[in-house]
């Protein structure tokens, strides 16, 4: 039972390092830059849970952002739901959908299963543009509600994404480190010598789906707050679909630490380059770190110190 | 109706190098849609330099795609295909790609929309009775058949072609006959870059392009591939005139903004259904 509390111990220290950050009231920017390398924490370490472990790569990752930040603002519309019903809400429609895409595992890998992932986030989308109630086409905006329980209401966002990403980040390490982490491995490696060594692979495969959906869809949730106006083209940005692929990528996809170091550099280069050159460039710059990386050191930062110590 | 049929030829154009790479050679390239899009904004730079027809410099530019091609491929096998694991980095490989493609040209381009206009895309044919055929999609429509004849005949008849249809049934036969399948993939996948270069040129000239429109042709693209095959360049055909129609139909009766949705419901249904497609293997 040690071995398991050391790990939330760390994760507790991060939350409370987080909310003593919040206190401190630097450059109200910085608490926004936090929250988008925050959130892109994880979404990095809900697409790894697929992608990574299992190696389903998973392109619609914007389709189950959306999900999460869409069903927050059918909430607010319709009855101003508090931040922690959104949260869980989002997360369990984008889990709900997440198992949907599960089932399709069943007939659809590799490629295939990328390719209808990436469809299903370009259908959403136009439903979405379609439906007036949650603004169509044009967006939203969305009014923040007064009186946060402490601090502006943009630290104490930052606190909730601060406990998210360890959240997200704790489930990922229990995932990796359990029987189910190593089932993964094994039907990442050869899904059929897996399934007939009594792997039950699709349990296994809806799992890390339904899990994967709903951080992908609770990292979307708080989404409408942060960002104060809500439409289709920036909710289903691919931006999301590039970074959560880019982040584990580049960070290391077999382990949980690999997301979070990717999302951390990545994210804070974005920020930065934003800021200083001009969001097209820092797309720019995602996409040329992305294929150096694939090509170079396909194993990632993790797998570069790896093979350093190694020598 | 008549729209979607001339939609449809013109989507077989633009789908054939889709078709041979992703259907014939088995490389994932979702890239390729971003290749179009580069083909088209190369047309329209020969145009507003030269004034160039669209259709021509689409061809004159078709021996650089098909280097462009040749070492997208080389970099591709080398940094994975050897090392046998194409699959799920080098899918990755190829979305990094459009996306830098596509983020250059908004660079370059800024995000405005283009257009072309030919001496030609105002005219049309009147059949009678209201219904009449725009030289803007009827043009299209018959390089695209053109090609698609090409690619046939192409594939069919000549040495390289043949050898093409072999390397994607059974690639050590064809080292044992004494060719390389390394080079025979090479060629193949210049030629199917080659073939978004005139794609691109067409499409710039029917409907306007911005950096982006690359994503729009993502699903048509793989729903026209699947839909027909795998590699199947009659299939191809056929299934873009069905989902030429297909679109042309639901955007009459339900508005345009629901068109985009018809190909990607096809690819996902084809894909649940029956995912060797009409015309399959």
């Amino acid at each position: 039972m040690r071995r398991a509390g050391v790990p939330l111990l760390v994760g507790l220290v991060v939350v409370a390092a987080g909310i003593v950050l919040a206190m401190v009231r630097v450059n109200p920017y910085i608490y926004f830059a936090g929250c988008v390398v925050l959130q892109y924490v994880v979404i990095a370490t809900a697409w790894n849970i697929l992608g990574g472990y299992a190696g389903y790569v998973n392109f619609g990752t914007p389709a189950f952002f959306a999900m999460g930040a869409y069903t927050a603002v059918f909430l607010i519309q319709s009855m101003r739901a508090p931040l922690p019903v959104l949260l869980v809400a989002g997360g369990l429609v984008a889990a709900l959908l997440g198992l949907g895409i599960g089932y399709l595992t069943l007939r659809l890998r590799g490629v295939f299963f990328s390719i209808a992932t990436l469809a299903l986030s370009v259908v959403l989308q136009t439903m979405i543009m379609n439906w007036e109630y949650v603004g169509g086409s044009r967006g939203m905006s969305v009014l923040r509600p007064s009186g946060p329980p402490f601090g502006s209401y943009v630290t104490f966002l930052f606190t909730v994404m601060v406990g998210l990403a360890v959240i997200a980040v704790l489930v990922a390490r229990f995932i990796e480190r359990s029987w189910i982490g190593r089932g993964l491995a094994a039907l990442r490696d050869n899904e059929e010598a897996a399934e007939c060594m009594g792997v039950p692979t699709l349990r296994l495969k809806l799992f890390a789906t339904t899990v994967s959906g709903f951080l992908l869809g609770v990292a979307g949730a708080p989404f409408p707050y942060y960002v104060t106006f809500v439409e289709p083209n920036s909710a289903f940005a691919l931006d999301y679909a590039v970074n959560a692929l880019a982040m584990p990528m580049i960070g290391g996809t077999t382990s949980w630490v690999g997301p979070v170091i990717g999302a951390v550099l990545l994210g804070t280069a974005q920020q930065l380059a934003t800021v200083t050159i001009s969001s097209e460039m820092n797309l720019f710059i995602v996409g040329v770190v992305l294929v150096a990386f694939v090509v170079l050191a396909p194993e990632g930062i993790l797998g570069l110190v790896r093979r350093l110590r190694g020598r | 109706m008549v729209a979607g049929l001339l939609l449809g030829g013109f989507y077989a154009a633009v789908s054939l190098g889709v078709s041979l790479i992703f259907g014939l050679l088995d490389i994932a390239n979702i890239a390729q849609p971003a290749f179009v899009i580069l083909g088209s904004y190369a047309a329209y730079v020969m145009n507003s330099a030269f004034g160039f027809d669209p259709i021509l410099s689409g061809l004159l530019f078709t021996p650089v795609f098909f280097v462009l091609g040749a070492v997208v491929y080389r970099v591709y096998y080398e940094s994975f295909e050897r090392r046998g694991e194409e699959s799920l980095r080098g899918l990755v490989f190829f979305f990094g790609l459009l996306f830098i493609m596509e983020v250059s040209l908004s660079l370059a381009f800024g995000v405005d929309y283009r257009l072309l206009q030919t001496a030609y895309t105002s005219k049309s044919i009147d059949l009678g009775g209201g219904v009449g055929i725009a030289f803007r999609y009827l043009v299209p429509c018959v390089v695209g058949l053109a090609m698609t004849l090409a690619l046939y005949l192409f594939l069919g008849r000549t040495f390289y072609g043949r050898a093409i249809m072999a390397v994607s049934q059974d690639r050590l036969a064809l080292r044992l006959m004494g060719a390389d399948p390394v080079q025979i993939k090479t060629i193949a996948f210049g030629v199917g870059i080659a073939a978004a270069s005139l794609g691109g040129a067409l499409l710039i000239s029917i409907a306007p392009v911005i950096p982006s429109t690359d994503r729009d042709y993502i699903g048509r693209m793989f729903a026209i591939t699947v839909l027909g095959g795998m590699g199947s360049i009659g299939g191809t055909l056929v299934a873009a005139v069905i989902l030429g129609v297909s679109e042309s139909l639901m955007s009459t009766f339900f508005g345009p903004s629901w068109s985009l949705a018809v190909s990607f419901g096809l690819l996902l249904t084809v894909l649940a259904v029956r995912p060797a497609g009409l015309f399959g293997r």
